[in-house]
């Protein structure tokens, strides 16, 4: 089985092919440039290397967000249309796990993070069991950094936590300052998701995949318009 | 070095693919499907089309019922239904015309301009779909599709002139052969639309106020004196904005002296100074190119009082109009297959980083 995977939810384009036991490519790169422009592009050059076709896939993964609204759109429309018409499976999956799974192995918390303004985070607390499964301890959350320190820290009983993901160099006093030693930050390679680890992923649960028709992004969040609509129609009821 | 240069020169298997679709097609004698698929604003819209002219289907997932309570088109929340909406509806397409992909010589998006997030969408599916099963890409201008609506109905005689009214757009094109396209003029600030939009407001009409003004402007006279923005003598240029503060100023004066206007005579007196001013421009034009057809195009063409003036006017005149049905003068994926046909034919073909392009201009000599 072979599952194309992407990602293009943040800064980074990660793009994939993976099969059951091995990596067969993966190219990610983390430049400020258009993820529309390259997506389609970087696919094509991944499986013209390995003289695929894209006949020849089995499935497809996709990180589903959270994370900036245009990139995850771009990633979950480009999957869901390759899977709906190439006729295989779509695994959604999600954007800050995708960045946990770097840190697999890891024996305090998981909190990878990415930054959503107003000293505000999309973020998720994970614990790895042994290297090769994450338990999500804290789900997938939009919350101000400073509200979510203390949560995590009574969830972990002393442990360490390691922050993932290029944004927390954004929020390194803050968590400095509310967590102290326990606060760990990884190197850059660790900070970057990394396609390949959806495409494993989406292989262990290609048996509930998604229909590519229902395949949807995880904003977190309602548009900036509804919420305000929805805070005026509430407020004069 | 070489090697990379030679590898270059042969193309992606993309490419080839495509390449080996297009082949296939010319040696065979059936006639080109084109799936269009269209989502610059707040209708997710596929079809398909025959040669160009023929309609096999064409889908519309509508969402203005979800706009409706915000008073215009909110982008985010329009990017958002497109994702939900796109494979459905060009599914949807395929079904109700009896095509699958195999079937396809063609598919033309909507890649400028409009909302960046909504078109994105269509883009990323188009490109996706092309190149999961090797079928030319071809990228539409989306006034391209608001013209060649008219070719659904009725084969285009060259030259001919178009009229594009819609909330985003007032353009005079003038067109010499298929797929070249000159402005001739266009707003130098509101859209027709825009400025209907906003008029409808004042006067507490619902959104969408096109066609509130022109249901209301039937119960009233054009009895309140109103500019027309001519510009210089022989300009063919728009201007709306204007207008619409001489409107919002008079009623805003009538309110201070305790008088009213009759919101009928209002929007009568608005759509008066509007559709003169857009039929008198386009009939200079239309005389000036010695055309053989004047089009109209865009959602304002649903507005009767355009539509009968612009009869009338070019009866008068002797000169052909041809008008797109309702139901094909709104955003709609048809148009743009139709559009994307004659990119086919001139194997005009994007490529995988075609983007979507918000301001993209509308070039003189391609559909791109």
């Amino acid at each position: 089985m072979r599952v194309l995977a992407i990602d293009t939810s943040n800064l980074v384009l990660s793009v994939a092919v993976v099969d059951e036991s091995r990596v067969l490519a993966e190219m990610t790169t983390n430049l400020r440039k258009n993820h529309s422009v390259r997506l389609m592009d970087n696919i094509s050059l991944l499986l013209d290397e390995l003289e695929l076709s894209p006949q020849e896939l089995d499935g497809i993964a996709v990180a589903k967000g959270p994370g900036s609204y245009t990139g995850v759109r771009i990633g979950v429309a480009t999957a869901k249309s390759l899977a709906w018409s190439l006729g295989i499976p779509v695994v959604g999956i999600s954007s800050l796990q995708a960045v946990a799974l770097n840190a697999c192995g890891f024996t305090g918390g998981i909190v990878p993070c990415f930054d959503a303004r107003r000293g505000q985070v999309y973020t998720a607390l994970y614990q790895s069991q042994g290297m090769n499964r994450l338990t999500e301890m804290a789900a997938e959350q939009i919350i101000l950094l400073r509200e979510w320190l203390p949560l995590i820290a009574a969830e972990t009983a002393g442990r360490p936590l390691l922050f993932l993901g290029d944004d927390v160099a954004l929020h390194r006093e803050t968590i400095v300052e509310m967590l102290g030693e326990r606060a760990l930050f990884a190197p850059s390679a660790f900070n970057h998701p990394r396609a390949a680890h959806l495409g494993w992923l989406a292989i262990e649960r290609i048996e509930q995949a998604d229909d590519p028709h229902s395949l949807l992004p995880e904003y977190l969040q309602v548009a900036e318009a509804e919420a305000k609509w929805l805070a005026k129609n509430s407020a004069t009821k | 070095m070489g090697e990379f240069t030679m590898m270059t020169k042969a193309g992606t298997r993309y490419q080839q693919r495509v390449q080996q679709t297009l082949q296939k097609h010319k040696a065979s004698d059936k006639p080109t499907y084109i799936l269009g698929i269209e989502t610059s604003c707040d209708e997710t819209s596929a079809a398909v089309v025959e040669d160009g002219r023929k309609i096999l289907s064409n889908i519309i997932a509508s969402q203005a019922d979800i706009h409706k309570r915000f008073g215009g088109v909110v982008p985010e929340v329009a990017s958002r239904r497109h994702v939900e909406n796109i494979t459905l509806t060009i599914e949807e397409a395929l079904q109700a015309a009896g095509k699958t992909f195999d079937d396809l010589a063609g598919i033309a998006v909507t890649y400028g301009p409009g909302l960046v997030g909504a078109l994105l969408v269509g883009v990323a599916a188009a490109k996706a779909i092309s190149f999961a099963r090797g079928i030319p890409l071809i990228g539409v201008h989306h006034i391209a599709g608001h013209i060649y609506a008219n070719r659904l109905v009725e084969e285009m005689e060259f030259p001919l002139v178009a009229l594009v009214v819609s909330g985003g757009h007032t353009e005079l094109v003038l067109m010499k052969e298929h797929g070249d396209f000159a402005i001739l003029g266009e707003t130098r600030d509101d859209a027709a639309g825009e400025a209907y939009d906003k008029v409808a407001r004042a006067l507490h009409l619902p959104y969408p106020g096109g066609p509130e003004i022109d249901r209301l402007a039937k119960e009233g006279t054009a009895s309140v004196p109103l500019p027309r923005a001519w510009l210089e003598a022989d300009s063919y240029d728009f201007s709306f904005s204007g207008l619409k503060s001489a409107v919002l100023n008079t009623l805003h004066n009538a309110e201070q002296k305790g008088t009213t206007i009759n919101p009928a005579d209002m929007a009568a007196s608005f759509q008066d100074s509007v559709c003169e001013v857009l039929v008198e421009k386009t009939l200079r034009a239309a005389k000036q190119y010695q055309v053989r057809q004047v089009l109209l195009a865009g959602g304002v063409a649903a507005n009767r009082e355009l539509r009968e003036r612009l009869v009338q006017r070019c009866q008068s005149e002797g000169i052909k109009l041809v008008i797109p049905p309702l139901s094909l003068c709104t955003d709609n994926a048809a148009m743009i297959a139709a559009a994307g046909y004659i990119g086919y034919l001139k194997e005009d073909f994007a490529d995988l980083d075609l983007n979507g392009v918000p301001g993209l201009p509308l070039a003189t000599s391609s559909l791109q």
